[in-house]
């Protein structure tokens, strides 16, 4: 079934009441050539740039619970690629470049808005900082714009610019092709279109362990019985690390709770996504008219999916302070998702001292915006067997040899 | 919030803490006979539990004095906290 204006037409003449289940619900079979461990976004577009691209006739994406129930519908949907170094720059710049044919690509609405990112700069040195990262932007060929704070207040009204605001600002990076998208939509998408190119999409079904054998996996435990696997590939997100132990591999990540909330719906007041390093908070709107706010990880592992409540009041004062209009909007949702974070604060994709064992993790706070770029340059280094030229620099063993990517606060918000 | 017991200060709000993540990590007597990746094992990677986890945090806004604190990863309980050098009632780390 493809959508299109006449399947719409079509089945509105039936009340809308004989639209297709947009996936099978397969009971898993004996054997897979590629085991996908996960079925997020990640997992999910991995697994088809993986039939797409890749010509892999037989995939099965493992899915715990549902497909898009965790991080997937946890994130404040924020799309962007205006990093420093050259290689999360690229990196992202190639997922950008995914996310502006994806809705056509995978023939699924994931209503992608490139409302434009602003990134503020409250003193003289975050002006420095983003003239620097607007002038490596450039070179990358990424989009990037150096404001000054008329130029903020032109593009967002509500904005308190006065020089006595408790978090002046002086200006603003602003990245014209960012913007969010649908969450959801992404991972339905995706998983509509994998399942249509014969991807095994089975949920409920937990990974219990991994089998190894002479070095090399051999197939996965599950709560549905042995599943056999010529590749296995782990994107399991927060719990990377608890999936990654059953393998016996120990990682540079620890699971943080990272918490949003939206509020109650308002016409239209907020044009673009807005970011502060400075007092870490960001916010969008979204098409139904909730803001949606994001904060700062909780100091504390955790995988409970719930944070603490000092850390959204650390979100929302400074956001009051810098649209003094909304302090008296209130809240309708908060809730919290399992971020893993590196050292670095970069991913981790690639190979994995076991053979035909491969891991995609450490997406950190910014996953969402990456999700078709991780999943292309994932599928590629499963099929090859090696990290595509993206993600090699992303490598699991980065952490020993020293070669680490310092994102670390330096991208356009510290993560 | 979650409510911690600082050992010199009693029942305080989280927010007068920082985390100092996990507890009990040595550093090495002789970092020049560590191979790259021991050393990296040091520095880099963590346990990450899921479950009962020892952590250190330190009473930034009060004492500002370290201790260790037994905490459910899942749950959020806080099972044990004991004094650097001490062992939590009940068990070891």
């Amino acid at each position: 079934m493809k959508f299109s204006i006449f399947s719409i037409a079509r089945n509105a003449m039936s009340y809308h009441e004989n639209w297709q289940a947009h996936w099978r619900n397969p009971e898993p079979k004996s054997e897979y050539e590629v085991i996908i461990i996960g079925g997020g976004g990640h997992g999910l577009a991995t697994a088809y740039y993986l039939a797409k691209e890749c010509g892999v006739r037989s995939i099965a994406v493992l899915e715990r619970n549902r497909i898009g129930g965790g991080n997937s519908c946890r994130n404040t949907t924020i799309v962007r690629s205006n990093y420093l170094w050259d290689e999360a720059a690229n990196l992202f710049e190639k997922s950008m470049q995914l996310w502006e044919g994806l809705s056509q690509d995978i023939n699924y609405n994931v209503m992608f808005s490139q409302r434009g990112v602003l990134n503020l700069c409250h003193t003289l040195q975050d002006m420095r900082d983003a003239a620097r990262r607007v002038n490596a932007n450039r070179l990358n060929g990424i989009d990037a714009l150096l404001l000054d704070a008329q130029q903020v207040k032109a593009l967002e009204p509500l904005i308190d610019i006065s020089p006595s605001a408790r978090y002046p600002i002086v200006g603003a990076t602003f990245q014209p092709r960012g913007g969010n998208a649908r969450h959801d939509g992404v991972a339905w998408g995706f998983a509509r279109a994998a399942d249509s190119r014969g991807v095994d999409i089975i949920q409920n079904c937990e990974v219990t362990g991994i089998r190894i054998e002479n070095g090399m996996v051999i197939g996965v435990d599950t709560s549905r019985g042995f599943i056999k696997g010529k590749k296995v590939g782990m994107v399991a997100a927060g719990h990377s690390g608890v999936v990654a132990a059953m393998a016996g591999l120990r990682l540079p990540v620890e699971s943080h709770p990272l918490q949003a909330l939206v509020s109650e719906p308002l016409k239209p007041c907020i044009n673009t996504v807005v970011m502060s390093n400075a007092v870490h908070g960001y916010i969008s709107q979204s098409d139904k008219g909730d803001l949606v706010i994001g904060a700062g990880i909780d100091q504390y592992c955790g995988y409970g999916q719930r944070g603490s409540y000092n850390v959204i009041e650390g979100t929302l004062s400074p956001i009051v302070e810098l649209f003094p209009s909304l302090s008296r909007v209130r809240m309708n949702r908060q809730w919290g998702g399992i971020v893993d974070v590196t050292p670095d604060a970069c991913p981790i994709v690639g190979t994995t001292p076991v053979k035909n064992l491969f891991i995609n993790c450490g997406w950190g706070t910014g996953g969402f915006k990456a999700t078709p770029g991780s999943g292309w340059v994932f599928a590629h280094t499963i099929a090859k067997g090696e990290p595509h030229p993206l993600a090699a620099p992303f490598a699991l063993d980065r952490h020993i040899s020293g070669a680490l990517i310092d994102e670390h606060g330096a991208s356009a918000v510290a993560h | 919030m979650l409510l911690i017991t600082c050992p010199w200060c009693g029942p305080r709000a989280e927010s007068e803490f920082s985390c100092g993540g996990e507890a009990h990590i040595v550093r090495p007597k002789d970092p020049d006979a560590l191979s790259d990746a021991e050393w990296a094992d040091y520095v880099f990677y963590r346990t990450n539990t899921k479950g009962d986890h020892a952590e250190q945090w330190v009473h930034t806004y009060g004492c500002r004095r370290w201790f260790n604190v037994i905490r459910n990863t899942v749950t959020y309980e806080i099972k044990a906290v004991y004094k650097p050098g001490e062992t939590p009632a009940g068990g070891e780390a």
